[in-house]
This record gives C-alpha cells, structure tokens and sequence, in this order.
C-alpha cells in the first residue's frame, strides 16, 4: 500500500468520508497523513466546521433561534 | 375552529424568513414562494397541532422542508436537466502543486463559537452558497442541510453515486475557497 498520499488525494477522501462509510485503508491512510500534514489537518477541521453550520442554517437569524423557547 | 387572527398575524411574521430559507435552496424565487405559502396553509389548518409546544419558526421550518422536498422531487421528474457535475475537478487542480500537494496550505479557522461570531459565519456562508452552481448547490442542500443520504439524492436528480460525490466534492472546495477568503 502506498503509505503517503498527495494532499489532492486526501480532500477527495475527506469528503468522501462525509458520505459514505471509508474502507479500513483509506482510514489508515488518512491518519498517517494528517499524522505529519497540518494543512490537510486544517482542511478536515474546516470541514467539520462547514458541516456543522449548514445543519444550524434553518434554525434562526441569530444564536438566540431554535429551541429556545422550547421547553 | 377557525384560525385565530392572532396565530394568523405570527404566521404572517415568519413568511419573510421562510422565503429566504426556501430561496437559499430552490434556487427559484416563483418555487418557493409556492413552497412558503403552501407551509402557511398547512400551518394554518394544523394549528392546534403546534398548540405553543415548540419555537413557532422550529416549527414552521419543519414543515417548509417537506415542502422543499417534494418540490425538488417533481422538478427532478422533469426533463431536460444535464446529467453530468457542473464543471469539472480540474477547477481546483490550481489548489495544489503537480505532486498534489497543497500549493496554499488551509488556514486553521477560528471556531466561531461567540454568538456574534456565529451569526457572522452563517452569513458568510449563505453568501458563499448563493455563488455555487445551482446544481451543485441543490445536492449539497439536500446532503448536508435536509441530510438525505447519497444514495436519495443521487435518485432524485438522476446521477451516479460517483457523480454525487464529486458534486459534493466541488461544492465543498468552492464553498471553502469562499470562506478562506471571507472568514478567517
């Protein structure tokens, strides 16, 4: 198995990893190469943090939106 | 029981919100506002079944997504639609060097954890959204907003697994590209 993927390679499989389950090598790979890459560390952050404020777009305007009156 | 015009008056309130909701993701201001006025409708005649339980906009967003759903359904029963991703990855080949590491390596983002910071990045990313390919922007709302699995989405616009995942990579990429520019 290659050990060391490019950079272009991981964003594909990061994003891959938000829509379908990634095989036990892909994962592997994965953590070798965020292991010495901060800028694909970064990348997956950025993501997670895309992710999460897509599902919060319906909520409200501002922070003080749903559930907040809710009991 | 009819209505109260008082329930009726708070409907009125949200419409402007949930037009701007239904817009971000249809794409068509006719379609969603279709979408909107059928919400109220439907909210107007189930009244008694939001009885004060919940935030009224949680509510009524709830019902405006099912809306959306169905509308993004009969449209992609309408022919004349590409079926291939808008674009093409090498868009982004510019992204990295030719051994495919990053030619500008992501900046770490600042959390936007603060409620003022918060509600800046969720406008950011609107904006950010409203530039992405009407297509490309459908799948991802449907993906990451309504959180359909791939498999459904690939089903309702008619494309391959492979071609839903490289909409989704693009709408990713672009939409980090935006925020890197925008956010930081």
């Amino acid at each position: 198995m290659k050990m060391m993927l490019p950079c272009k390679e991981v964003t594909h499989l990061v994003s891959q990893g938000l829509d379908r389950r990634l095989g036990f090598g892909e994962r592997v790979a994965l953590r070798v190469h965020f292991a010495i890459c901060g800028g694909c560390r970064n990348f997956d952050r950025q993501m997670k943090l895309l992710r999460e404020a897509v599902r919060q777009l319906g909520e409200a305007d501002g922070p003080r939106g749903a559930g907040s009156q809710s009991t | 029981m009819p209505p109260s015009s008082d329930f009726q008056a708070k409907l009125e309130g949200q419409r402007a919100y949930l037009l701007r909701y239904a817009t971000l993701q249809l794409r068509d201001t006719d379609r969603a506002e279709d979408c909107v006025q059928e919400t109220l409708l439907a909210a107007l005649a189930g009244e008694a079944g939001f009885g004060g339980r919940s935030n009224l906009r949680t509510w009524l967003t709830g019902i405006l997504k099912h809306k959306i759903v169905d509308a993004i359904r009969r449209s992609s029963r309408e022919p004349a639609m590409t079926l291939e991703p808008e674009g093409d990855e090498s868009e982004f080949d510019a992204l990295f060097d030719p051994r495919g590491h990053w030619a500008e390596a992501p900046s770490a983002w600042e959390r936007p954890d603060g409620a003022l910071e918060r509600s800046q990045f969720l406008a950011a990313l609107e904006a950010c959204l409203e530039q992405l390919p009407a297509r490309t922007a459908r799948a991802f709302m449907m993906r990451e907003h309504m959180g359909l699995e791939t498999e459904e989405i690939c089903k309702e616009l008619g494309i391959t697994a492979t071609n839903c995942w490289v909409m989704l990579y693009r709408a990713r990429m672009a939409l980090r590209l935006c925020l890197e520019q925008t956010w930081k």
